[in-house]
Protein backbone atom coordinates (compact mmCIF):
# COMPACT_ATOMS: atom_id res chain seq x y z
CA UNK A 1 0.00 0.00 0.00
CA UNK A 2 1.41 3.35 -0.75
CA UNK A 3 2.20 5.96 1.38
CA UNK A 4 -0.73 7.91 0.85
CA UNK A 5 -3.27 5.56 1.39
CA UNK A 6 -1.85 4.59 5.00
CA UNK A 7 -1.62 8.45 5.75
CA UNK A 8 -5.57 8.81 4.98
CA UNK A 9 -6.84 5.87 5.98
CA UNK A 10 -5.15 6.58 9.59
CA UNK A 11 -6.52 10.20 9.45
CA UNK A 12 -10.12 8.04 8.66
CA UNK A 13 -9.90 6.23 11.72
CA UNK A 14 -8.74 9.13 13.85
CA UNK A 15 -11.54 11.34 12.47
CA UNK A 16 -14.22 8.60 12.78
CA UNK A 17 -12.84 7.96 16.89
CA UNK A 18 -13.11 11.88 16.81
CA UNK A 19 -16.67 11.74 15.76
CA UNK A 20 -17.98 8.66 18.29
CA UNK A 21 -16.15 9.17 21.28
CA UNK A 22 -18.25 11.89 22.21
CA UNK A 23 -21.29 9.75 21.81
CA UNK A 24 -19.67 6.70 23.37
CA UNK A 25 -18.85 8.34 26.34
CA UNK A 26 -22.14 9.81 26.96
CA UNK A 27 -24.02 6.51 26.83
CA UNK A 28 -21.25 5.40 29.06
CA UNK A 29 -21.73 7.64 31.70
CA UNK A 30 -25.53 7.33 31.53
CA UNK A 31 -25.31 4.04 33.45
CA UNK A 32 -23.08 5.44 36.20
CA UNK A 33 -24.21 5.76 39.49
CA UNK A 34 -22.29 9.18 41.22
CA UNK A 35 -23.44 12.76 40.59
CA UNK A 36 -20.00 13.75 39.96
CA UNK A 37 -20.51 12.86 36.19
CA UNK A 38 -17.18 12.06 35.19
CA UNK A 39 -16.19 10.11 38.64
CA UNK A 40 -16.97 6.60 37.52
CA UNK A 41 -18.50 5.00 41.24
CA UNK A 42 -17.40 1.47 40.52
CA UNK A 43 -19.32 0.20 43.51
CA UNK A 44 -22.87 1.25 42.32
CA UNK A 45 -22.43 0.87 38.54
CA UNK A 46 -23.84 -0.07 35.86
CA UNK A 47 -27.20 1.58 37.48
CA UNK A 48 -30.63 2.73 35.45
CA UNK A 49 -30.87 5.59 38.52
CA UNK A 50 -30.52 8.76 36.14
CA UNK A 51 -33.53 6.88 33.69
CA UNK A 52 -35.45 7.01 36.70
CA UNK A 53 -34.72 10.75 37.47
CA UNK A 54 -35.64 11.35 33.31
CA UNK A 55 -38.80 9.68 33.71
CA UNK A 56 -39.84 11.67 37.12
CA UNK A 57 -39.17 14.84 35.67
CA UNK A 58 -42.89 16.40 34.51
CA UNK A 59 -40.35 19.00 32.88
CA UNK A 60 -38.70 17.70 30.66
CA UNK A 61 -41.58 15.05 29.74
CA UNK A 62 -44.04 18.10 29.11
CA UNK A 63 -41.38 18.93 26.46
CA UNK A 64 -40.70 15.86 24.65
CA UNK A 65 -44.50 15.72 24.16
CA UNK A 66 -44.65 19.39 23.12
CA UNK A 67 -41.50 18.72 20.44
CA UNK A 68 -42.85 15.61 19.29
CA UNK A 69 -45.98 17.22 18.81
CA UNK A 70 -44.44 20.26 16.08
CA UNK A 71 -42.07 17.73 15.16
CA UNK A 72 -45.34 15.33 13.39
CA UNK A 73 -46.97 18.43 12.60
CA UNK A 74 -43.79 20.19 11.03
CA UNK A 75 -42.63 17.26 9.25
CA UNK A 76 -46.26 16.97 7.66
CA UNK A 77 -46.96 20.25 6.97
CA UNK A 78 -43.51 20.43 5.32
CA UNK A 79 -43.37 17.32 3.47
CA UNK A 80 -46.44 18.13 1.67
CA UNK A 81 -44.84 21.34 0.54
CA UNK A 82 -41.42 20.28 -0.26
CA UNK A 83 -42.97 17.90 -2.52
CA UNK A 84 -44.77 20.41 -4.21
CA UNK A 85 -42.22 22.59 -4.62
CA UNK A 86 -38.94 19.61 -5.85
CA UNK A 87 -41.89 18.63 -8.12
CA UNK A 88 -41.94 21.85 -9.46
CA UNK A 89 -38.27 22.51 -9.43
CA UNK A 90 -37.72 18.99 -11.10
CA UNK A 91 -40.60 18.61 -13.94
CA UNK A 92 -41.92 21.93 -15.03
CA UNK A 93 -38.73 23.72 -16.92
CA UNK A 94 -38.02 27.11 -17.25
CA UNK A 95 -41.10 28.71 -14.99
CA UNK A 96 -41.57 32.63 -14.37
CA UNK A 97 -40.24 33.04 -10.85
CA UNK A 98 -37.96 29.80 -10.93
CA UNK A 99 -35.14 31.40 -9.90
CA UNK A 100 -37.22 33.01 -7.10
CA UNK A 101 -38.39 29.83 -5.99
CA UNK A 102 -34.62 27.88 -6.12
CA UNK A 103 -33.08 30.99 -4.09
CA UNK A 104 -36.08 31.01 -1.57
CA UNK A 105 -35.54 26.81 -0.85
CA UNK A 106 -32.16 26.61 -0.82
CA UNK A 107 -31.36 30.08 1.42
CA UNK A 108 -32.90 28.76 4.41
CA UNK A 109 -30.38 25.83 4.82
CA UNK A 110 -27.28 27.63 4.96
CA UNK A 111 -29.09 31.04 7.02
CA UNK A 112 -27.17 31.01 10.15
CA UNK A 113 -29.99 30.37 12.71
CA UNK A 114 -30.19 33.20 14.75
CA UNK A 115 -31.23 35.49 11.75
CA UNK A 116 -34.29 33.19 10.68
CA UNK A 117 -35.51 33.02 14.08
CA UNK A 118 -34.94 36.68 14.81
CA UNK A 119 -37.06 37.26 11.30
CA UNK A 120 -39.56 35.02 11.61
CA UNK A 121 -40.20 36.22 15.71
CA UNK A 122 -40.28 39.82 14.04
CA UNK A 123 -43.16 38.47 11.54
CA UNK A 124 -45.20 36.84 14.38
CA UNK A 125 -45.32 40.48 16.28
CA UNK A 126 -45.91 42.34 12.91
CA UNK A 127 -48.80 40.13 11.79
CA UNK A 128 -50.27 40.02 16.01
CA UNK A 129 -50.24 43.76 15.35
CA UNK A 130 -51.71 44.00 12.03
CA UNK A 131 -54.12 41.38 12.08
CA UNK A 132 -54.23 39.71 15.26
CA UNK A 133 -52.96 36.47 14.53
CA UNK A 134 -51.34 34.37 15.40
CA UNK A 135 -52.16 34.43 19.65
CA UNK A 136 -49.37 34.51 21.45
CA UNK A 137 -45.91 32.82 21.35
CA UNK A 138 -46.47 28.91 21.92
CA UNK A 139 -46.87 25.83 19.76
CA UNK A 140 -48.55 27.32 16.49
CA UNK A 141 -45.80 29.82 15.86
CA UNK A 142 -43.05 27.50 17.31
CA UNK A 143 -44.32 24.58 14.19
CA UNK A 144 -45.37 27.77 11.51
CA UNK A 145 -41.48 28.43 11.90
CA UNK A 146 -39.93 24.58 11.92
CA UNK A 147 -42.30 24.11 8.57
CA UNK A 148 -40.95 26.86 6.60
CA UNK A 149 -37.24 25.67 6.80
CA UNK A 150 -37.68 21.98 6.98
CA UNK A 151 -39.62 22.49 3.53
CA UNK A 152 -36.29 23.46 2.11
CA UNK A 153 -34.43 20.15 3.02
CA UNK A 154 -37.63 18.21 1.85
CA UNK A 155 -37.60 20.28 -1.50
CA UNK A 156 -33.95 19.15 -1.81
CA UNK A 157 -34.53 15.61 -1.10
CA UNK A 158 -37.31 15.50 -3.50
CA UNK A 159 -35.70 17.78 -6.50
CA UNK A 160 -32.74 15.30 -6.55
CA UNK A 161 -34.74 12.37 -6.33
CA UNK A 162 -36.61 13.67 -8.97
CA UNK A 163 -33.93 14.09 -11.12
CA UNK A 164 -32.23 10.67 -10.78
CA UNK A 165 -35.12 9.18 -12.99
CA UNK A 166 -36.49 10.15 -16.54
CA UNK A 167 -39.75 11.44 -17.84
CA UNK A 168 -40.31 8.30 -19.87
CA UNK A 169 -42.97 6.45 -17.28
CA UNK A 170 -44.71 9.72 -16.81
CA UNK A 171 -44.69 10.95 -20.29
CA UNK A 172 -46.11 7.50 -21.24
CA UNK A 173 -49.05 7.74 -18.76
CA UNK A 174 -50.16 11.18 -20.37
CA UNK A 175 -49.82 9.99 -23.82
CA UNK A 176 -51.77 6.91 -22.83
CA UNK A 177 -54.58 9.71 -21.41
CA UNK A 178 -54.39 10.35 -18.19
CA UNK A 179 -54.39 13.43 -15.97
CA UNK A 180 -51.29 15.23 -14.58
CA UNK A 181 -52.69 14.57 -10.74
CA UNK A 182 -53.37 10.84 -11.59
CA UNK A 183 -50.19 10.73 -13.23
CA UNK A 184 -48.55 12.50 -10.09
CA UNK A 185 -50.73 9.82 -7.73
CA UNK A 186 -50.52 6.47 -9.90
CA UNK A 187 -46.91 7.20 -11.31
CA UNK A 188 -44.64 10.08 -9.91
CA UNK A 189 -45.68 9.47 -6.03
CA UNK A 190 -45.13 5.83 -5.78
CA UNK A 191 -41.41 6.19 -7.49
CA UNK A 192 -40.30 8.96 -5.63
CA UNK A 193 -41.86 7.24 -2.19
CA UNK A 194 -38.89 6.45 -0.45
CA UNK A 195 -37.39 10.20 -1.03
CA UNK A 196 -40.89 11.44 0.76
CA UNK A 197 -40.36 9.25 3.83
CA UNK A 198 -36.62 10.26 3.69
CA UNK A 199 -38.27 14.22 3.92
CA UNK A 200 -40.12 13.17 6.16
CA UNK A 201 -37.87 11.60 8.84
CA UNK A 202 -35.52 14.32 8.38
CA UNK A 203 -37.59 17.00 8.86
CA UNK A 204 -38.99 15.17 11.97
CA UNK A 205 -35.73 15.28 12.91
CA UNK A 206 -34.63 18.91 11.91
CA UNK A 207 -37.57 19.86 13.83
CA UNK A 208 -37.13 17.84 17.16
CA UNK A 209 -33.42 18.78 17.20
CA UNK A 210 -34.17 22.62 16.56
CA UNK A 211 -33.23 24.47 19.33
CA UNK A 212 -32.53 28.56 18.35
CA UNK A 213 -35.14 29.54 16.26
CA UNK A 214 -37.34 27.18 18.54
CA UNK A 215 -35.83 30.05 21.39
CA UNK A 216 -37.14 33.08 19.53
CA UNK A 217 -40.78 32.13 18.81
CA UNK A 218 -41.41 30.08 21.72
CA UNK A 219 -42.68 32.97 23.79
CA UNK A 220 -42.91 32.57 27.58
CA UNK A 221 -45.12 29.56 28.10
CA UNK A 222 -44.01 26.71 26.33
CA UNK A 223 -40.55 24.89 26.49
CA UNK A 224 -39.57 22.51 23.66
CA UNK A 225 -37.04 19.52 24.85
CA UNK A 226 -34.10 21.39 23.31
CA UNK A 227 -34.20 24.16 25.33
CA UNK A 228 -34.90 22.38 28.50
CA UNK A 229 -31.55 20.47 27.52
CA UNK A 230 -29.97 24.11 26.90
CA UNK A 231 -31.11 25.31 29.94
CA UNK A 232 -29.83 22.01 31.82
CA UNK A 233 -26.52 21.74 30.23
CA UNK A 234 -25.46 26.14 30.49
CA UNK A 235 -25.28 25.46 34.09
CA UNK A 236 -22.92 22.61 33.50
CA UNK A 237 -22.96 18.91 33.17
CA UNK A 238 -26.08 17.12 34.31
CA UNK A 239 -26.37 12.99 34.26
CA UNK A 240 -29.64 12.37 33.58
CA UNK A 241 -28.95 14.77 30.25
CA UNK A 242 -26.97 11.39 29.47
CA UNK A 243 -29.40 8.98 29.51
CA UNK A 244 -31.75 11.16 27.22
CA UNK A 245 -29.04 11.11 24.97
CA UNK A 246 -28.66 7.52 25.27
CA UNK A 247 -32.11 6.74 24.83
CA UNK A 248 -32.48 9.24 21.64
CA UNK A 249 -29.08 7.61 20.37
CA UNK A 250 -30.34 4.23 20.51
CA UNK A 251 -33.72 5.29 18.68
CA UNK A 252 -31.84 6.75 16.15
CA UNK A 253 -29.52 4.10 15.90
CA UNK A 254 -32.18 1.20 15.20
CA UNK A 255 -34.04 3.67 12.86
CA UNK A 256 -31.16 3.24 10.52
CA UNK A 257 -30.53 -0.47 11.15
CA UNK A 258 -34.01 -1.04 10.25
CA UNK A 259 -33.84 1.26 7.17
CA UNK A 260 -30.71 -0.04 5.90
CA UNK A 261 -31.94 -3.66 6.47
CA UNK A 262 -34.97 -2.87 4.23
CA UNK A 263 -33.80 -1.12 1.55
CA UNK A 264 -31.09 -3.74 1.22
CA UNK A 265 -34.15 -6.57 0.91
CA UNK A 266 -35.67 -3.91 -1.32
CA UNK A 267 -32.25 -3.93 -3.57
CA UNK A 268 -32.13 -7.56 -3.60
CA UNK A 269 -36.11 -8.01 -4.38
CA UNK A 270 -35.05 -5.99 -7.32
CA UNK A 271 -32.22 -8.02 -8.66
CA UNK A 272 -34.25 -11.49 -8.52
CA UNK A 273 -36.76 -9.47 -10.29
CA UNK A 274 -34.64 -8.59 -12.97
CA UNK A 275 -32.83 -11.88 -13.43
CA UNK A 276 -36.24 -13.32 -13.54
CA UNK A 277 -37.28 -11.23 -16.38
CA UNK A 278 -33.94 -11.83 -18.65
CA UNK A 279 -34.50 -15.29 -17.81
CA UNK A 280 -37.83 -15.47 -19.32
CA UNK A 281 -37.20 -13.36 -21.93
CA UNK A 282 -34.55 -15.59 -22.99
CA UNK B 1 -59.81 21.33 -22.31
CA UNK B 2 -56.93 20.19 -21.13
CA UNK B 3 -54.24 23.04 -21.77
CA UNK B 4 -55.75 25.61 -19.55
CA UNK B 5 -56.54 22.32 -16.52
CA UNK B 6 -52.93 21.55 -16.44
CA UNK B 7 -51.62 25.43 -16.43
CA UNK B 8 -53.92 25.82 -13.39
CA UNK B 9 -52.73 22.84 -11.60
CA UNK B 10 -48.95 23.49 -12.31
CA UNK B 11 -49.81 26.98 -11.06
CA UNK B 12 -51.15 25.73 -7.81
CA UNK B 13 -48.01 23.29 -7.38
CA UNK B 14 -45.66 25.72 -7.75
CA UNK B 15 -47.60 28.34 -6.16
CA UNK B 16 -48.65 27.08 -2.94
CA UNK B 17 -44.74 26.64 -1.84
CA UNK B 18 -43.42 30.05 -3.19
CA UNK B 19 -46.41 31.29 -1.25
CA UNK B 20 -45.32 29.86 2.07
CA UNK B 21 -42.19 30.73 1.77
CA UNK B 22 -42.91 34.31 0.61
CA UNK B 23 -44.60 35.18 3.98
CA UNK B 24 -42.55 32.86 6.39
CA UNK B 25 -39.02 33.54 4.47
CA UNK B 26 -38.99 36.37 2.22
CA UNK B 27 -41.33 38.99 4.00
CA UNK B 28 -39.72 38.47 7.52
CA UNK B 29 -36.14 39.86 5.92
CA UNK B 30 -37.80 42.97 5.00
CA UNK B 31 -38.96 43.43 8.29
CA UNK B 32 -35.84 42.44 9.82
CA UNK B 33 -34.31 45.26 7.37
CA UNK B 34 -37.23 47.87 8.11
CA UNK B 35 -36.54 47.68 11.93
CA UNK B 36 -32.85 48.06 11.53
CA UNK B 37 -33.75 51.74 10.46
CA UNK B 38 -35.77 52.35 13.10
CA UNK B 39 -35.44 54.17 16.20
CA UNK B 40 -35.34 52.23 19.53
CA UNK B 41 -38.19 53.13 22.00
CA UNK B 42 -39.80 52.22 25.43
CA UNK B 43 -42.72 50.62 23.92
CA UNK B 44 -44.48 47.39 22.84
CA UNK B 45 -43.35 46.41 20.66
CA UNK B 46 -39.60 48.59 21.41
CA UNK B 47 -39.23 50.15 17.81
CA UNK B 48 -40.70 53.24 16.28
CA UNK B 49 -42.25 53.11 12.73
CA UNK B 50 -40.81 54.23 9.97
CA UNK B 51 -43.26 56.57 8.99
CA UNK B 52 -45.58 58.67 11.17
CA UNK B 53 -47.92 60.40 9.62
CA UNK B 54 -48.77 64.60 10.68
CA UNK B 55 -51.89 65.93 9.09
CA UNK B 56 -52.11 63.49 6.23
CA UNK B 57 -48.74 64.13 4.89
CA UNK B 58 -45.96 61.14 5.82
CA UNK B 59 -42.77 61.94 8.16
CA UNK B 60 -40.25 59.92 7.25
CA UNK B 61 -38.62 58.77 10.54
CA UNK B 62 -35.43 56.84 9.25
CA UNK B 63 -32.20 56.46 11.69
CA UNK B 64 -29.12 54.95 11.10
CA UNK B 65 -28.55 55.40 14.83
CA UNK B 66 -28.34 51.10 14.98
CA UNK B 67 -25.32 50.57 12.67
CA UNK B 68 -23.65 53.99 13.68
CA UNK B 69 -23.37 52.41 17.18
CA UNK B 70 -22.28 49.14 15.81
CA UNK B 71 -19.28 50.67 13.63
CA UNK B 72 -18.45 52.60 16.55
CA UNK B 73 -18.59 50.07 19.66
CA UNK B 74 -15.05 48.34 19.32
CA UNK B 75 -16.79 45.45 20.92
CA UNK B 76 -19.07 44.61 18.27
CA UNK B 77 -16.35 45.09 15.91
CA UNK B 78 -14.16 43.31 17.75
CA UNK B 79 -16.76 40.33 17.46
CA UNK B 80 -17.47 40.64 13.85
CA UNK B 81 -13.49 40.27 13.67
CA UNK B 82 -13.81 37.23 16.01
CA UNK B 83 -16.04 35.67 14.22
CA UNK B 84 -14.85 35.68 10.94
CA UNK B 85 -11.56 34.30 12.32
CA UNK B 86 -12.90 31.60 14.02
CA UNK B 87 -14.77 30.67 10.78
CA UNK B 88 -12.26 30.47 8.53
CA UNK B 89 -9.68 28.68 11.00
CA UNK B 90 -12.46 26.14 11.66
CA UNK B 91 -12.85 25.70 8.03
CA UNK B 92 -9.06 25.24 7.73
CA UNK B 93 -9.03 22.68 9.92
CA UNK B 94 -11.95 20.72 8.55
CA UNK B 95 -10.31 20.32 6.11
CA UNK B 96 -7.40 19.47 6.73
CA UNK B 97 -8.97 16.56 8.67
CA UNK B 98 -12.07 15.84 6.22
CA UNK B 99 -9.88 15.96 3.09
CA UNK B 100 -8.44 12.81 3.66
CA UNK B 101 -10.96 10.79 5.77
CA UNK B 102 -12.96 12.15 2.48
CA UNK B 103 -10.41 10.39 0.55
CA UNK B 104 -9.43 7.30 2.26
CA UNK B 105 -13.54 6.91 1.86
CA UNK B 106 -13.38 7.09 -2.13
CA UNK B 107 -10.80 4.72 -2.67
CA UNK B 108 -12.01 1.97 0.16
CA UNK B 109 -14.25 -0.85 -1.52
CA UNK B 110 -17.66 -0.50 -2.80
CA UNK B 111 -19.36 -2.64 0.46
CA UNK B 112 -16.90 -0.49 3.02
CA UNK B 113 -18.00 2.95 1.29
CA UNK B 114 -21.63 2.71 2.11
CA UNK B 115 -20.65 1.76 5.75
CA UNK B 116 -18.35 3.96 6.32
CA UNK B 117 -20.43 6.68 4.41
CA UNK B 118 -23.33 6.11 6.68
CA UNK B 119 -20.91 6.32 10.07
CA UNK B 120 -19.85 9.92 8.62
CA UNK B 121 -24.05 10.46 8.37
CA UNK B 122 -24.91 8.89 11.17
CA UNK B 123 -24.22 11.57 14.37
CA UNK B 124 -25.69 14.23 11.60
CA UNK B 125 -29.66 12.32 12.54
CA UNK B 126 -28.37 12.41 16.71
CA UNK B 127 -29.01 15.58 18.12
CA UNK B 128 -26.55 18.89 17.84
CA UNK B 129 -27.36 19.88 21.15
CA UNK B 130 -26.23 16.93 22.68
CA UNK B 131 -23.60 16.09 20.54
CA UNK B 132 -21.98 19.54 21.57
CA UNK B 133 -23.26 18.82 25.43
CA UNK B 134 -20.82 15.66 25.25
CA UNK B 135 -17.62 17.45 25.06
CA UNK B 136 -18.45 19.70 28.44
CA UNK B 137 -17.65 16.62 30.05
CA UNK B 138 -14.78 15.51 27.70
CA UNK B 139 -13.04 18.73 28.33
CA UNK B 140 -13.90 19.70 32.23
CA UNK B 141 -11.02 19.77 34.62
CA UNK B 142 -11.73 15.92 35.91
CA UNK B 143 -13.00 14.96 32.29
CA UNK B 144 -11.95 12.09 29.83
CA UNK B 145 -9.15 14.10 28.10
CA UNK B 146 -7.73 15.82 30.61
CA UNK B 147 -7.88 12.31 32.39
CA UNK B 148 -6.02 10.28 29.62
CA UNK B 149 -3.14 13.02 29.85
CA UNK B 150 -2.72 13.00 33.13
CA UNK B 151 -2.61 8.81 33.18
CA UNK B 152 0.21 9.33 29.94
CA UNK B 153 2.16 11.27 32.16
CA UNK B 154 2.00 14.42 29.21
CA UNK B 155 0.68 16.82 32.07
CA UNK B 156 1.39 16.94 35.69
CA UNK B 157 -2.34 19.29 36.41
CA UNK B 158 -5.36 19.33 34.81
CA UNK B 159 -5.18 21.83 32.31
CA UNK B 160 -7.80 24.51 31.65
CA UNK B 161 -9.65 23.32 27.93
CA UNK B 162 -13.06 24.35 28.55
CA UNK B 163 -14.53 28.19 27.64
CA UNK B 164 -11.34 28.71 25.43
CA UNK B 165 -10.62 28.74 21.71
CA UNK B 166 -9.46 25.21 21.44
CA UNK B 167 -12.76 23.97 22.82
CA UNK B 168 -14.70 26.03 20.80
CA UNK B 169 -12.92 24.98 17.51
CA UNK B 170 -13.06 21.42 18.52
CA UNK B 171 -17.18 22.19 18.48
CA UNK B 172 -17.40 23.66 15.36
CA UNK B 173 -14.95 20.98 13.72
CA UNK B 174 -16.79 18.11 15.48
CA UNK B 175 -20.10 20.07 14.30
CA UNK B 176 -19.45 20.80 10.97
CA UNK B 177 -17.09 18.07 9.65
CA UNK B 178 -19.77 15.73 7.40
CA UNK B 179 -20.40 19.31 5.81
CA UNK B 180 -16.75 19.40 5.29
CA UNK B 181 -17.00 15.24 3.83
CA UNK B 182 -19.98 14.99 1.84
CA UNK B 183 -19.23 17.06 -1.29
CA UNK B 184 -15.47 16.40 -1.19
CA UNK B 185 -16.29 12.39 -0.85
CA UNK B 186 -18.85 13.33 -4.25
CA UNK B 187 -16.54 14.55 -5.96
CA UNK B 188 -13.43 12.32 -5.20
CA UNK B 189 -15.20 9.49 -6.17
CA UNK B 190 -15.93 10.78 -10.12
CA UNK B 191 -11.98 10.81 -10.75
CA UNK B 192 -10.48 8.62 -13.20
CA UNK B 193 -8.05 6.74 -11.53
CA UNK B 194 -6.78 6.09 -15.22
CA UNK B 195 -5.13 10.07 -14.65
CA UNK B 196 -3.16 8.77 -11.78
CA UNK B 197 -1.76 5.90 -13.77
CA UNK B 198 -0.96 7.51 -16.32
CA UNK B 199 0.88 10.49 -14.32
CA UNK B 200 2.93 7.36 -12.36
CA UNK B 201 3.98 5.59 -15.93
CA UNK B 202 5.01 9.37 -16.75
CA UNK B 203 7.51 8.81 -13.97
CA UNK B 204 5.51 11.33 -11.41
CA UNK B 205 6.07 10.53 -7.93
CA UNK B 206 2.67 9.69 -5.97
CA UNK B 207 3.11 13.57 -3.78
CA UNK B 208 3.63 15.07 -7.15
CA UNK B 209 1.14 12.71 -8.81
CA UNK B 210 -1.48 13.95 -5.95
CA UNK B 211 -0.39 17.59 -6.03
CA UNK B 212 -0.55 18.03 -10.25
CA UNK B 213 -3.59 15.42 -10.88
CA UNK B 214 -6.09 15.19 -7.84
CA UNK B 215 -5.86 18.00 -5.80
CA UNK B 216 -6.39 20.74 -9.03
CA UNK B 217 -9.82 18.09 -9.91
CA UNK B 218 -10.80 18.00 -6.44
CA UNK B 219 -10.85 21.93 -6.14
CA UNK B 220 -14.80 22.19 -6.62
CA UNK B 221 -15.60 19.98 -3.52
CA UNK B 222 -12.82 22.05 -1.48
CA UNK B 223 -14.58 24.86 -2.37
CA UNK B 224 -18.44 23.72 -1.70
CA UNK B 225 -17.57 21.62 1.99
CA UNK B 226 -15.53 25.26 2.75
CA UNK B 227 -18.38 27.15 2.44
CA UNK B 228 -20.77 24.80 3.63
CA UNK B 229 -18.51 25.04 7.15
CA UNK B 230 -17.42 29.16 7.08
CA UNK B 231 -21.45 29.93 6.47
CA UNK B 232 -23.11 28.39 9.15
CA UNK B 233 -19.78 28.60 11.36
CA UNK B 234 -19.77 32.49 11.44
CA UNK B 235 -23.21 32.80 13.03
CA UNK B 236 -22.79 29.60 15.53
CA UNK B 237 -24.82 30.83 18.25
CA UNK B 238 -25.03 27.10 20.57
CA UNK B 239 -21.42 25.95 20.23
CA UNK B 240 -19.78 29.45 21.67
CA UNK B 241 -22.55 29.80 24.26
CA UNK B 242 -21.47 26.18 25.12
CA UNK B 243 -17.73 25.51 24.58
CA UNK B 244 -16.72 29.00 23.78
CA UNK B 245 -15.08 32.10 25.94
CA UNK B 246 -16.47 34.12 28.20
CA UNK B 247 -14.40 37.02 27.60
CA UNK B 248 -14.84 37.47 23.63
CA UNK B 249 -18.39 36.51 21.83
CA UNK B 250 -19.21 35.49 18.43
CA UNK B 251 -21.76 37.77 16.78
CA UNK B 252 -24.87 35.21 16.65
CA UNK B 253 -24.32 35.44 20.43
CA UNK B 254 -24.19 39.06 19.67
CA UNK B 255 -27.29 39.18 18.26
CA UNK B 256 -29.31 37.40 20.72
CA UNK B 257 -28.03 39.40 23.82
CA UNK B 258 -29.44 42.82 22.06
CA UNK B 259 -32.54 40.78 21.84
CA UNK B 260 -33.46 38.97 24.59
CA UNK B 261 -30.86 40.79 27.30
CA UNK B 262 -30.79 44.52 25.87
CA UNK B 263 -34.36 44.40 24.29
CA UNK B 264 -32.97 46.52 21.71
CA UNK B 265 -34.63 45.18 18.71
CA UNK B 266 -33.33 48.10 15.74
CA UNK B 267 -29.36 47.13 16.67
CA UNK B 268 -30.02 43.27 16.75
CA UNK B 269 -31.65 43.79 13.36
CA UNK B 270 -29.18 45.68 12.66
CA UNK B 271 -26.47 42.91 13.23
CA UNK B 272 -28.46 40.50 11.61
CA UNK B 273 -28.15 42.68 8.12
CA UNK B 274 -24.60 42.66 9.15
CA UNK B 275 -24.15 39.11 9.05
CA UNK B 276 -25.81 38.55 6.37
CA UNK B 277 -23.74 41.19 4.57
CA UNK B 278 -20.79 39.25 5.65
CA UNK B 279 -22.32 35.86 3.79
CA UNK B 280 -23.80 37.44 1.21
CA UNK B 281 -20.93 36.60 -0.97
CA UNK B 282 -20.22 33.29 0.29
CA UNK B 283 -23.29 32.24 -0.33
CA UNK B 284 -23.18 33.08 -4.16
CA UNK B 285 -20.23 31.26 -4.19
CA UNK B 286 -21.53 28.17 -2.77
CA UNK B 287 -24.41 28.58 -5.15
CA UNK B 288 -22.91 28.89 -8.73
CA UNK B 289 -20.04 26.40 -7.31
CA UNK B 290 -23.24 23.37 -6.99
CA UNK B 291 -24.50 24.53 -10.27
CA UNK B 292 -21.35 23.61 -11.75
CA UNK B 293 -20.83 20.54 -10.22
CA UNK B 294 -24.95 19.75 -11.21
CA UNK B 295 -23.87 20.59 -14.54
CA UNK B 296 -20.89 18.35 -15.02
CA UNK B 297 -22.66 15.50 -13.77
CA UNK B 298 -25.27 16.06 -17.19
Amino acid sequence: MSRRGVFSRTALVLGLVFLYVPILSMIVYSFNNSRLVTVWDAAHSPSLKWYGVLFSDGQVLDAAWLSLRVAVCAATVSTALGTLAGTALARFGAFRGRSLLVGMTTAPIVMPEVISGLSLLLLFVALQQAIGWPRGMGALTITLAHISFCMAYVTVVIQSRLAGFDESLEEAAQDLGARPAKVFWRITLPLILPAVLAGWLLAFTLSWDDLVISQFVAGPGSSTLPMVIFSKVRLGVSPDVNALATLMVSVVASGVVVAMVWMRRRQRRRERDMQLAAATNL
Amino acid sequence: MQQPVRHAGRRLVAGIPALWLAVFFLIPFLIVLKISFSEARLAIPPYAPLITWLHGLPIPNIHLSSYAYLFTDPLYLRSYLYSIMVAAVSTLMCLALGYPMAYAIARAGEAWRTFLLMLIVLPFWTSFLLRVYAWIGLLQNDGLVNDVLLRLGLIHHPVTLLQTNFSLYIGIVYSYLPFMILPLYANLEKHDTALLEAAADLGARPLTAFLRVTLPQSLPGIAAGSLLVFIPAVGEYVIPTLLGRTDQIMIGRMLSDEFFDNRDWPVASAVAILILLLLVVPIVLLQRVERREREAET
